[in-house]
């Protein structure tokens, strides 16, 4: 049976297994590479994107779940013609090292700011401990949140 | 302008500038250049501008470290032309791309000794260098390889560039001035480089251009917009799992968790039976699922019914860790690199610390998992992969096709971290094999994270033995012996590049210590190989850091010193005491608030002092790191915001390693799997870091690796201050809660 949703305000109808990760749907059937593989087990983050404006791992969400849904990728955040603030915050504090982990780090943050417009450095911890970052670039994440929450705010 | 040789435009550049290091040895064969591996209008194998701007080649793999960035300012620094304007690009597998300081690391000299016959040793390893071609990035080796010869790539450029201006305008060149990507005229006219371009091609090249004053750099010594930032940001990078291609199949593989030992039966029928399997097909390397969609590949390789031989090496931890212990013997020495006065003697009047020390075998746990794509089309081998050494992976397409090398071509993407992993070849050959099985179909093969936990080339176990005499508060005697199994016989010998003698590695970090001590004797001991070992970030230093500076740590307190005045006492190399002060200064050293203690430690690796200062707090959860101080001098800055990320994050990749990274073994396999086996750092457990670069002078140094090395014995030193408990074992995480 085909898997109809939204992404990045596009309707798709994927003929795939309900079973499918998200992910790999996003992955392997939209060719939406920009959502990483991590782990496979919702322990890195690396494939976080948004379903219905939340923040979910898409490794752990079956397609056939997402039936009907609207998901947010970091495609349909903003691209590099059209940054979304939080792009912009992450490119004025130069975070990315290696990048891998970052398309689920902004997206993670995305839904931080959504739900907490001013967060405190306690406020990220909390959100961001399920992103791992082998480069260790979180001191300036944690900058570029508080960067991006200011943008948006004045915004 | 200087001495103008006649050397053709396509010629190599590097050749050239590269004399003062072969002059020594001076053979024809040495300056014979490798062919320029761009094609149409290259001016140099750096440089290509055409009509539609300037690319310069980077050929470091960028791996997070920033090197396309940094590689791309020093071209684009000599050549006069603005940063936005420059396309950076990896470029062709090519021996041209050749790193000379790679094999700097295994002259038998301390990088602080800057004598005739350390400097010529080192010169010497150009050649060779030159000669296997090793295109390769690791051992921090980018920027001192590149200083010269990417600033020259660039100067040369410019400097063909003028020459053409001159004869268009008719101006004679020392009129001419260049400004942001054009020739300017005396009378203000631009003649921009892109229109330039066709003309230079038959200008002659300068031998040794001329290189701006370090006083005159408008890039260099900044901190820039990197090249790969706004990608990153908006998931556009291409890694080799976003490669998409016409006809490309899905695949993964699963091979033998007893390292080496082959599959005595397997039953495919569940796996072909998933929906969107095309086949299973056994390789000399695992067997392989291939499939419609990576997914369905994992669903299949899950499904597949295998036994395994067992292992045929020393199958647990308990026993590789008795098999350490017992190396410690003059038969299995395997260098002595440091030997000042009599320590026997010495020590036979008393020693005052007599300490073991044990740190596991650690995975890289990169956050992309191993991937590689290949296709075998119309006698052509294409090959994508993040990789660090795309030479050996042509080499590995030669030798599983049958092909000539230069009908396989290698596409180096970015990579979602290496650490040394990716210099491997052993994710690359069956996707090389696939392509192989599978004319015509372009196969990308994707490691399960559990696949590349369970199959990594491991940083070693090692164990070290330290004696010490104190007299006063001074070291009177120093006795450091470190045993572990060989990196190097491991990671050459799986790439078919012989090394003889003594592996340098195995005192990395240690041999080359600015510490002074009248007595002092450094000795490594070969313990045999089991699972494979290989370069994980800073290789030996990762674990010589941590015994060296947790014994300077217990002697200073067995002192009675201050742990800070402790290191300066005990050090006279100038460059050195200046990180140690300035991360004393930067942390507040010597002032504590209640709960709370600093530890510090230092460490000489890869020619760069580096001084850091953990500060813990004890909470109701366990420990807390609450501070992280960090001082380094590389000589000279070349971009200040990437050298404090990379020290940053260098440290932090320690300090998970430190904190919980271990892989153990049970009957020959690995025990942990995933990142909760031994979870990294996460945004909570990482404090603030503050960073101070300093600038010697001296010999320009990389970056990458150094921070390092003493994350471990800061934090360990710090839990001492805080605990007054000393671990000598490593992953503290089994002797102490963490918040």
């Amino acid at each position: 049976m085909p898997v109809t949703l939204t992404v990045n305000g596009t309707p798709q109808t994927l003929d795939l297994p309900a079973d499918i990760p998200l992910l790999w749907a996003l992955r392997d059937g939209l060719n939406l590479t920009g959502t990483k593989f991590g782990c496979g087990i919702a322990a890195c983050g690396a494939c976080t994107v948004h379903l219905d404006g939340v923040a979910v791992r898409s490794c752990q969400t079956a397609l056939g779940d997402a039936e009907g849904a609207s998901i947010t990728t970091i495609e349909g955040l903003g691209t590099p013609q059209s940054l979304h603030a939080i792009q912009s915050a992450w490119i004025e504090h130069q975070v990315a090292q290696c990048g891998y982990c970052q398309s689920g780090q902004i997206m993670q943050a995305a839904s931080l700011l959504a739900e907490t417009p001013d967060p405190t450095d306690a406020d990220i911890d909390d959100a961001m401990q399920g992103n791992l970052c082998r480069c260790g670039t979180y001191p300036r994440i944690r900058a570029a949140i508080h960067t991006a929450a200011a943008k948006l705010k004045g915004a | 302008m200087s001495t103008i040789g006649k050397i053709a435009r396509r010629t190599f550049l590097v050749g050239a500038v590269a004399i003062a290091g072969g002059a020594a040895f001076g053979t024809y064969a040495y300056r014979r250049p490798y062919p320029n591996p761009l094609k149409g209008d290259a001016l140099t194998p750096y440089v290509l501008i055409d009509t539609n701007g300037v690319t310069i080649i980077a050929p470091r793999a960028e791996m997070g470290q920033g090197i396309h960035t940094t590689l791309a300012a020093l071209v684009a620094e000599e050549l006069d032309v603005a940063w936005e304007d420059i396309t950076v690009l990896h470029g062709p597998a090519a021996k041209a791309y050749y790193n000379a300081s790679l094999l700097e690391e295994m002259v038998p000299f301390k990088p602080t000794d800057d004598s005739w016959l350390a400097n010529t040793a080192r010169a010497a390893t150009e050649i060779p260098g030159k000669f296997l071609g090793i295109q390769a990035t690791g051992g921090s080796t980018s920027i001192p390889d590149g200083y010269e010869k990417m600033r020259a790539a660039g100067a040369t450029a410019r400097a063909a560039l003028i020459a053409a201006a001159a004869r268009r305008s008719g101006q004679p060149e020392s009129a001419l001035k260049t400004d942001a990507g054009a020739v300017v005229l005396p009378d203000g006219t631009r003649l921009a480089y892109t229109d330039l371009a066709a003309d230079s091609a038959s200008a002659p090249l300068p031998d040794t251009p001329p290189l701006k004053p370090q006083s005159g750099w408008k890039l260099l010594g900044t901190s820039l917009p990197r090249v790969d930032m706004v990608a990153k940001s908006t998931g556009t990078a291409a890694y080799t799992a976003d490669i998409r291609l016409p006809g490309m199949v899905f695949a993964t593989l699963r091979a033998n968790p007893h390292r080496g030992a082959p599959i005595t039966r397997f039953d495919a029928t569940a796996a072909r039976a998933v929906p969107g399997v095309k086949d299973v097909l056994e390789t000399p390397y695992g067997l392989a699922v291939i499939a419609t969609n990576t997914w369905a590949a994992f669903q299949g390789a899950g499904a597949l019914d295998i036994d395994w031989a067992p292992a045929s090496y020393t199958p647990d931890t308990a026993a590789m860790e008795a098999e350490l212990a017992a190396a410690f013997t003059e038969g299995a020495q395997d260098s002595r690199r440091r030997n000042d006065g009599d320590v026997e003697a010495t020590l036979a009047q008393g020693t005052t610390l007599e300490a073991e020390y044990n740190v596991p075998h650690l995975a890289h746990m990169t956050m992309e998992p191993l991937t590689a794509a290949a296709w075998l089309q119309d006698g052509k081998l294409q090959i994508w992969a993040g990789n660090q050494s795309p030479g050996l992976a042509v080499a590995a397409g030669a030798q599983i096709t049958g092909l000539p090398a230069d009908q396989i071509e290698v596409h180096t993407l970015v990579m979602g971290g290496g650490f040394g992993r990716r210099g491997e070849m052993d994710f690359i050959k069956p996707a090389i094999a696939l392509a192989q099985a599978m004319p015509g179909t372009p196969v990308l093969l994707t490691w399960t994270r559990e696949e590349d936990t369970a199959h990594d080339m491991y940083r070693p176990a090692a164990m070290a033995r330290i004696r010490a005499r104190l007299d006063g508060q001074k070291i009177a005697a120093f006795d450091i012996g470190v045993a572990a199994p060989s990196v190097s016989a491991g990671a050459f010998g799986r790439a078919d590049i012989p090394v003889f003698g003594p592996d340098p590695t195995l005192v990395q970090g240690l041999a080359e210590t600015p510490y002074t001590a009248p007595a002092f004797r450094i000795t490594a001991y070969r313990a045999p190989t089991n699972v494979p070992v290989g370069f994980w970030r800073s290789v030996g230093a990762s674990q010589n850091g941590f015994f060296l500076d947790s014994a300077m740590d217990e002697l200073a307190h067995l002192a009675g010193a201050d742990p800070l005045a402790f290191r300066l006492a005990h050090l006279d190399h100038a460059p050195s005491r200046a990180v140690v002060e300035a991360v004393g200064e930067a942390s507040g050293w010597g002032s504590t608030a209640p709960g709370r203690a600093k530890g510090i430690a230092f460490c000489y690796s890869f020619g760069v002092p580096v001084a850091e200062v953990i500060e813990v707090a004890d909470t109701p959860d366990g420990i807390r790191l609450t501070g992280a101080w960090i001082a380094a001098d590389p000589g000279i800055a070349l971009d200040p915001s990437i050298i404090e990320a990379q020290l940053s994050g260098a440290m932090i990749y320690g300090l998970s390693a430190a904190i919980t990274g271990k892989i153990t073994f049970a009957d020959g396999a690995a025990e942990q799997n995933s990142f909760p086996d031994a979870d990294p750092l996460r945004m909570p457990q990482c404090p603030p870091v503050t960073v101070r670069i300093l600038q010697s002078g001296g010999p320009i140094r990389g970056i990458g690796e150094p921070g390092l090395p003493p994350a471990a014995p800061a934090l360990a030193n710090a839990i001492f201050a805080l605990t007054g408990t000393r671990h000598r074992r490593l992953p503290l995480n089994e002797a102490v809660t963490f918040a």
